[in-house]
């Protein structure tokens, strides 16, 4: 098991992040929160201040993650603050708009830049510092859409693809150093930037159910997780569609 | 998109827009169809909270603490906090809210602008009464912090104002002070309306929570036969029991009301039964407060179609006539809820312009909807609220007349002039035409 005392959080602004931070607060957990939004970022640190108790520390900085110039000072700021990182949790992206992404590269690298290039950067250099103490777990929310392409959201999957394999190999490699890599895929959230969906089915989920599951992956050092669970075989069945077939479904 | 709707499940109606609000400082878009409403937690019975025209305005993603003083039990949450949300956090620390209604899922915006009340309103008021202070944005994009020691036009507009005065973007409250999270609590029960009377009144001037529940149904002699629950928080204990909380949820939407005239009366006749302790008990504060809020969405028993809460208060003078009278009206139908409450409220004059809570006993029930039959009754019920001076309560309420309402809120018309042009809900435009 996994304690999860001092713990970074990446993009704890997002809803999932959120629920995810006050539940480690009720487990007495300090907390570093880092977030883009400085409003969202006052209001959230506010909030887990009055959550947490006298004994738990709970600090953050607004930053913009695609600046990677910045992520050192980032982590070493939260280390000093924390007095040491047992977890980190990296949850920040955005969810592109498909069609602007066709109609324009520039955009398309940008959302590569956000979703991937920028948590690799930040997983580049935690990775290094967690292998040198040789204890503590990073999990990072990637998404169901990096398991296969689909013409709808096919540059977001793409990124998140490349974020799963590179965690796969970054998990390879840390084992040996005690340190575990956890990559979170949650599938539908019902998350207030959802409301206007339709959340009738039995897909939706809510953020604190897939902030449970984090919690619970990181505690118990997992690899690759789906959220909630089922997603793990629906998962399973669209990967093994033949590409012949696949090619011409609309999903 | 699946329309938000009330409690008790009718009318069912959609607006044109809804939008999710996830920050208290966010600007509300312009492109939004108007009029505005606040939706909290969907635990209003009726209109109040639903419109057909415009854009609903979601609150609960509005859920964050802001600042919470242990030393003074003064709490500043966003309007989206639930009532467990804040019970949550603060009973461990020793803190208890000062006016609670029957459910903890409502949001404190809610319970704000519904001025709800609860058991203790004889001792302590209604929820208004411990507003420190509140955040009200207005559509022109003013925002005014109201508190009661400043200019209160706007406060005592906003307690009770239905969502109406604008968007309730955080709440302070006065937080009351416990010793631990359980309950002393006797319960006696009494075979008739009079013998509820005497009791009541021996129980409210040494008790700060009392409440009574009837059985609506029994006749003659045994009318108004039921069980006073009279209770306080727990003086400091050396040795507490151990509360363990169960969650069950009604599973499906049954094709028809469970509740009729069968197992209302096999309900109510073994509640009345029931072993009472007249000498006492301790309960965790959960089940004395909130026992319905242990199987969620509990309103689906009364089937698809829903069903009416009818709550009144009756004014003091006219109270054990007009009480009686309801009673009779409701057992000769053979209709009834499974909980019908009983309750005096006290002289505290409520803060706000058009708040409910008033001297005088209120009674509360529900209804399976069964179409006019059911309508036809309510009205039965109207006529002798009205004749009593009586009136209904607005955030229970999905269909009393413009009259009904327009007589028991005599300060609507001074109220109209705080309701921001760019709100309105189906209750205003419905009781207001």
């Amino acid at each position: 098991m996994n304690s999860l005392k001092r713990v970074i959080v990446f993009g704890a602004t997002s809803a999932i992040a959120e629920y995810t931070a006050r539940q480690l607060v009720a487990q007495g957990a300090s907390l570093y929160c880092v977030g883009r939004n400085r409003d969202k970022l006052m209001a959230l640190i506010d909030d887990l201040k009055v959550r947490a108790s006298d004994h738990q520390h709970i600090d953050g900085e607004v930053a913009d993650l695609t600046d990677s110039g910045q992520h050192a000072h980032l982590i070493d700021t939260a280390e000093q603050v924390l007095g040491g990182i047992d977890g980190v949790l990296i949850a920040h992206g955005t969810l592109p708009d498909q069609q602007a992404c066709q109609a324009d590269a520039a955009k398309t690298r940008q959302e590569i830049e956000i979703n991937a290039l920028s948590v690799i950067n930040l997983l580049t250099l935690l990775a290094n510092r967690l292998e040198q103490q040789r204890h503590g777990v990073i999990a990072v929310i990637s998404s169901v859409a990096g398991d296969r392409g689909r013409q709808s959201n096919y540059v977001y999957g793409a990124a998140k693809g490349m974020l799963s394999i590179f965690l796969q190999g970054l998990r390879n490699r840390l084992v040996k150093a005690s340190v575990d890599v956890v990559t979170i895929k949650p599938g539908f959230v019902d998350t207030p930037m959802t409301a206007e969906f339709d959340k009738s089915g039995p897909l939706w989920a809510k953020p604190e159910q897939i902030a449970k599951g984090i919690i619970k992956a990181m505690q118990k050092g997992k690899g690759e997780v789906y959220l909630p669970w089922f997603w793990w075989g629906i998962m399973l069945i669209i990967k093994h569609i033949p590409e012949a077939i696949f090619k011409r479904m609309s999903l | 998109m699946t329309a938000p709707r009330s409690w008790n499940r009718l009318p069912y109606v959609a607006p044109e827009a809804i939008h999710a609000l996830t920050q208290r400082t966010a600007v509300v878009p312009e492109s939004l169809p108007r009029p505005l409403l606040a939706y909290g937690n969907g635990r209003s019975y009726g209109d109040v909270c639903l419109t057909e025209q415009g854009t609903l305005l979601l609150t609960r993603g509005l859920d964050r603490f802001i600042e919470f003083d242990p030393q003074r039990g003064v709490l500043r949450c966003e309007a989206g906090v639930t009532l467990g949300e804040i019970l949550t956090l603060v009973v461990p620390r020793g803190w208890f809210l000062a006016s609670t209604p029957g459910t903890r899922l409502v949001t404190v915006g809610g319970a704000v602008a519904n001025d709800v009340h609860g058991k203790n309103h004889h001792a302590v008021g209604s929820f208004g009464h411990h507003v420190r202070a509140l955040e009200l944005w207005r559509s022109d994009g003013s925002v005014i912090e109201c508190r009661p020691e400043n200019d209160n036009r706007w406060l005592s507009a906003t307690i009770g104002g239905l969502g109406l005065t604008g968007l309730i973007r955080w709440v302070e409250l006065q937080l009351m002070p416990i010793q631990n999270p359980w309950m002393w609590v006797e319960s006696q029960r009494f075979g008739n309306l009079d013998e509820f009377w005497a009791l009541n009144q021996r129980a409210e001037s040494c008790w700060p929570y009392t409440v009574a529940w009837i059985d609506c149904l029994a006749k003659g002699n045994a009318q108004g036969r039921g069980i006073l629950l009279a209770g306080q928080h727990a003086s400091a204990q050396t040795e507490l029991p151990t509360f363990k909380e169960g969650s069950k949820r009604f599973p499906f939407d049954p094709p028809f009301s469970l509740v009729n005239g069968l197992s209302l009366r096999a309900f109510n006749t073994l509640y009345y039964r029931q072993p009472v302790t007249p000498q006492g008990s301790l309960t965790h504060y959960v089940p004395y407060f909130y026992p319905l809020d242990a199987i969620q969405d509990w309103n689906r028993i009364y089937g698809r179609r829903g069903f009416y809460q009818y709550q009144c208060v009756i004014p003091p003078r006219e109270a054990e006539a007009a009480t009686a009278a309801l009673l009779d009206t409701i057992s000769r139908r053979g209709e009834g809820s499974f909980l019908a409450v009983l309750k005096t409220f006290g002289h505290k004059p409520s803060l706000g312009m058009l708040s409910f809570p008033r001297p005088g006993t209120t009674l509360a029930l529900d209804f399976p909807n069964r179409g006019d039959k059911t309508l036809g009754l309510l009205e039965e019920l109207d006529a002798i609220v009205r004749e009593a001076g009586g009136t209904l309560y607005p955030g229970k309420d999905a269909r009393m007349s413009a009259t009904l309402f327009q007589s028991g809120y005599p300060q609507w018309e001074a109220f109209n002039d705080y309701v921001d042009s760019s709100f309105s809900s189906r209750f205003w435009q419905r009781v207001t035409s």
